[in-house]
């Protein structure tokens, strides 16, 4: 055992860190800020989800916000109208959207990168106007208050026994999240280092030669859809119990972009990608708002012009930066980073950068 | 009987509104294999010029040409910046950097301009003809016909042009196009140059119509999107003809389709687009693209 | 109550008397998280980017109030902090904002929270947390007939529906035999008035012979308003946000069509009647109803509050003085500021809410002449005066008297 432990390569030690950091942190800062790095969690679920389906198999989609909306009102319509437990609707809600991700992935087999994105995207822009026709279910432009629990007695315990204060909702969810989280990026580890990322990414990379090589194409993209869509239902689920609200407008056009550009900038066809991702898009336009404005070195003149532009010129500016200057996204810049350091200290012999190649993200 | 061909008629006004930026799209997508998701921001702010010079007193026929050059240069001087840069990384990057230009783009028009709308002066008469008691207006009516002279001038400058056939190599066969001594990269930013002239004659056409604010394409950006798709991405024609036909559609569906209602239209009139694609997987104008291996 | 009742009836009793004795004894001065004894902390979640940020200068008109009342000397000799954060108009932002501005900076009160979803999506915390979501910029009447389940919580403007019961009053009084045709967004804004317009209609009801509705992604109302003509409708109701009110009413005129119409509040400023105009509207027989002041309009050239008003909005930089939302923002910043006032040196959020939501009976120099801003007991809805007026070609013409919607809405 010992053993083990010493010859584990860094990355596991550096994984142990992460989740002792994740599950740690919600100890030492307030209920508030934990309740953000709820939906950073939440977010970064849905993001592994796309990256599934985008980084690994290559297909394309700007609608994956239409998934969670799924996900999340069949939560909260089980919880609100046939009294479930919302714990148990996650898993619910996660089968059902995948189900209908796999169905959507059948028509979209027939569809080239580009038609699909415009299909996935119309499907993203019209998801508030469907949402709000059956309204005796998903009580229409009002939405549905999701109850948010009160912690399990266990879970006040242990958490009483470390900080000496009271759990709050909020600080429960962030568990319940963390879980899912772990549990399921754990599930796209594993999926990735075997047979069917394996099929998923020679499917990617060439289609004729994958076919040629006996893996069954449509097979293979029609369930990336589906697990890709299990993911973002898992995500809209736990969005509507962490923001203890669904609505029609919790699920514009811009929560499909978010996913997307949270994908990408982390890097693609990577594990811990999303999680970066999905903190970069989560926090980088609440912060363009407050934190710049809030920073006395920074000149009063930019300060304020930075806010009263608002945090969509923010956004903008500094994903093009990040698209401009790693393409590759965070992960990319990350691996690049530290070939070039591991280069320097063991001399040129070392060639594993872990970059992908090039044309690997071609959709 | 009156009521449906009304319907058509207003379905083609519309219609033409997708069209012209939809050859925006088109004119981008040939010159480097890209969807700009920009491409409706750029042209409101390029409208936004045109409003800042004729309310400075300037007449609205010496301030379209000039608008026409901004919209050019600036067009040129995001493909040299921004795009030049991650010219040959993956489609994702690119598709990733004009949906941040979009917002930033947005941003910035909201910041300097506001969101009040404001009115755009038109060079077509705000009347309408009589068509046997279908009505249609002069300025719908003119959105078309400029869709159609641009669409003209798309054709000949691809099809009847030096530059254009440079423009079509560079696109499509950079390597080949770089060891005949072609610019490939100017080539490349000559195409931004001019899908952004494109989509601000489309602003200034559309801007009298839907007034002029900052999220005034945005709404329009999908439905042009879609046109473009549905006529086949690479043709100019395909592009206009496919605006037309989303622009019907979608006042048919809301009107006449049984438990849809005008609420939904959008929503049915993309479902049959996209049915369509499934039958016709490269629209109505595309040519079966050959699968490289 | 249990054995310790009788003890706690005499404490009662013995303060009672206490204060019985100290005669005029003024109150004793009592603060509540968010005041110091120089500040009062305010908060606010507004569009001020994506589909919905022409709102967002509602946030910044207030600021530009609050400014000019600290610049007075402030509220009793406190000044007033406004915190204005970002929500795009997404619920899903506006829980984690507001939360923010209640546990991070211990906001004293939300004041003015923009959109029905928004607000709708944090009463129930702000209530549980026993926070005053005041003035929340939004008609929906849930905010005001729901007082008795969410005490923490008021609205403050007209509700759509009571506004729709003065243009049923008025259809019935001056165009009894009319065909209503409607045409709504699909959201809480157009269902509120259709709902309050077929209540208002009770029994004739079946005036309207048509309704159509659109949603905001749609590019424009032209397939509704051809099928409303065809109906056969005579009277046009549009229930829309300006920019597609603008772009119906320049529709209507395309499509040679002559109907009476009416205009909800909302889009009735004389900057988009303009706009409308520009762009080939012809403007005949329109209706609506009103309770602000329009910047645009000359007959206020010389009024107090007109003038205040500009002075105040001068100092917003990023505001436009023409915008009829500006106006709306100082209007109810005013209202704010007045009930801070008058709750004087007892500077607890139960104070406030108990004198915003019973005791206000102020004269708002921003709104209309008489119209008056005022809440019992028993009747929550602050503002239930409104006006109808006519477009007369280049302005809106006052008609007739105020009509009182209070009791009308249960």
């Amino acid at each position: 055992m010992l053993q083990r432990i010493r010859t584990a390569p860094p990355r596991y030690w550096l994984v142990a860190i992460v989740v002792i950091f994740f599950v740690g942190f919600p100890t030492v800062i307030s209920s508030f800020q934990t309740s953000l790095w709820t939906q950073a969690l939440v977010l970064a679920i849905a993001i592994m989800g796309l990256n599934i389906l985008v980084g690994y198999s290559g297909q394309l989609s700007l609608g994956h916000g239409a998934f969670m909306a799924l996900g999340a009102y069949t939560s909260a319509i089980l919880a609100h109208h046939y009294k479930l437990d919302y714990l148990i609707t996650i898993p619910i809600a996660a089968l059902l959207t995948g189900v209908v991700g796999f169905l959507f992935g059948i028509p979209a087999l027939r569809l080239s990168a580009l038609y699909l994105a415009l299909a996935t995207f119309a499907l993203a822009v019209v998801t508030p106007s469907l949402i709000k026709r059956p309204d005796a279910l998903t009580g229409g432009v009002q939405g549905i208050l999701v109850i948010q629990p009160d912690p399990p007695q266990f879970a006040q315990d242990t958490f009483a026994t470390v900080t000496g204060t009271v759990m709050s909702s909020d600080q429960w969810i962030y568990y319940v999240a963390l879980f899912c989280a772990l549990l399921l990026f754990w599930v796209a580890w594993n999926l990735v280092r075997h047979r069917p990322g394996r099929a998923m990414r020679a499917i990617r990379d060439g289609e004729v030669a994958a076919a040629a090589s006996g893996v069954n194409i449509a097979g293979y993209k029609t369930m990336a859809f589906g697990i890709s869509a299990f993911y973002a239902g898992t995500a809209g689920s736990l969005f509507g119990l962490a923001t203890g609200f669904v609505s029609p407008d919790t699920f514009p056009v811009s929560l499909s972009i978010q996913l997307l550009v949270g994908a990408v900038v982390g890097g693609l066809a990577s594990i811990p990608g999303p999680l970066l991702g999905a903190i970069f898009a989560y926090f980088l336009p609440i912060e363009s708002n407050q934190w710049v404005p809030s920073q006395a070195w920074i000149p009063v003149q930019i300060a304020s012009t930075v806010k009263n532009a608002g945090p969509a010129v923010s956004y903008g500016v500094v994903l093009i930066a990040i698209m401009m200057f790693a393409p590759n996204g965070i992960v990319g810049l990350v691996n690049s980073g530290y070939a070039a350091l591991n280069r320097r200290l063991r001399g040129a012999g070392d060639r594993e950068t872990g970059q992908m190649p090039p044309d690997a993200q071609t959709v | 009987m009156q009521e449906f061909l009304q319907q058509v008629v207003s379905g083609i006004a519309t219609g033409g509104i997708f069209a012209s930026l939809a050859l925006a799209l088109v004119l981008i997508y040939n010159a480097m294999g890209l969807v700009n998701f920009a491409q409706g921001e750029m042209a409101m702010f390029a409208t936004f010029v045109a409003y800042a010079l004729v309310t400075r007193g300037m007449s609205y026929w010496i301030a379209l040409p000039i608008t026409l050059v901004v919209a050019f240069a600036g067009g040129l001087l995001i493909q040299r910046v921004v795009i030049r840069p991650v010219e040959r990384a993956p489609i994702l990057t690119l598709v990733i950097i004009t949906l941040g230009l979009a917002a930033l783009v947005n941003g910035l028009a909201g910041f300097i301009f506001g969101y009040v709308p404001r009115s755009f002066p038109s060079p077509f008469p705000s009347d309408t003809v009589d068509l046997l008691g279908v009505f249609v207006s002069y300025r719908d009516l003119g959105v078309i016909g400029v869709s159609g002279l641009v669409l003209l001038g798309i054709y000949l400058l691809l099809q009847r042009t030096t530059v254009g056939l440079t423009l079509r190599a560079a696109a499509h066969h950079p390597e080949a196009s770089r060891l005949l001594g072609v610019q490939v990269s100017w080539m490349l930013a000559l195409g931004w140059g001019l899908a952004s002239a494109v989509g601000a004659v489309s602003g200034i056409m559309v801007a009298p119509i839907l007034l002029l604010e900052p999220n005034m394409m945005q709404s329009i950006i999908i439905y042009a999107f879609a046109a473009a798709v549905l006529g086949g991405i690479e043709s100019p024609l395909g592009a206009v003809v496919g605006g037309l036909v989303v622009g019907v559609t979608i006042n048919l569906a809301g009107a006449y389709l049984p438990f849809v209602g005008g609420d939904l239209q959008l929503a049915v009139g993309l479902a049959i687009i996209i049915a369509v694609l499934i039958i016709r997987p490269n629209g109505l104008f595309g040519r079966a693209a050959v699968r490289r291996v | 109550m249990g054995p310790k009742a009788p003890r706690l009836a005499a404490l009662a009793v013995f303060f009672v008397t206490l204060a019985a004795c100290g005669g005029t004894a003024t109150p004793t001065p009592q603060t509540d998280i968010g005041i110091t004894s120089d500040s009062i902390l305010l908060g606010n979640t507004i569009a001020q980017s994506g589909p919905a940020a022409a709102y967002g200068t509602i946030g910044n008109a207030e600021l530009a109030y609050f400014t000019y009342v600290n610049g007075q000397g402030g509220v009793n000799g406190r000044k007033i902090n406004f915190k204005i954060l970002d929500d795009a108009y997404n619920p899903a932002q506006t829980v984690p904002l507001t939360k923010q501005l209640v546990e991070n900076d211990q906001v004293f009160a939300m004041f003015s929270g923009l959109g029905t979803q928004d607000q709708v999506s944090v009463r129930d915390y702000l209530n549980s947390k026993k926070v005053p979501q005041l003035f929340v910029a939004t008609g929906a009447t849930t905010f005001n007939k729901d007082f008795g389940s969410n005490p923490w919580t008021l609205g403050w403007q007209p509700p759509y529906q009571g506004e729709s019961h003065i243009y049923a009053q008025d259809v019935l009084k001056n165009h009894a035999g009319a065909k209503i045709g409607v045409l709504y967004q699909n959201d809480d804004y157009g269902q509120d008035y259709l709902k309050g317009l077929t209540d208002g209609l009770g029994s004739n009801a079946s005036m309207i012979v048509a309704k159509e509705s659109y949603d905001v992604t749609a590019a424009n109302t032209a397939a509704q308003l051809t099928k409303l003509k065809a109906s056969g409708a005579d009277t046009l109701f549009i229930f829309a946000t300006p920019g597609f009110t603008i772009k119906s009413l320049v529709t209507v005129t395309l499509l040679h069509w002559e109907p009476t119409i009416y205009l909800n509040s909302v889009s009735n400023p004389q900057v988009y009647m303009g706009l409308a105009k520009k762009a080939g509207a012809a403007l005949k027989n329109v209706t609506s109803v009103g309770y602000l002041k329009d910047p645009t309009d000359p007959q206020w050239a010389n009024d107090e509050g007109m003038k205040l008003y500009k002075t105040v909005i001068a100092s917003c930089s990023t505001c436009k003085p023409e915008d009829g939302f500006n106006i709306y923002g100082v209007a109810v910043a005013y209202t704010m500021v007045d009930v801070l006032k008058q709750a004087g040196t007892v500077m607890t959020r139960k104070n406030v809410m108990d004198i915003a939501a019973n005791k206000l009976n102020e004269t708002n120099p921003f709104l209309l002449p008489n119209v008056k801003v005022r809440t019992t007991s028993s009747d929550h809805f602050p503002i239930m005066q409104e006006q109808v007026i006519t477009w007369n070609g280049t302005g809106w013409t006052l008609q007739g008297s105020l009509i009182d919607e209070r009791g009308t809405i249960k």
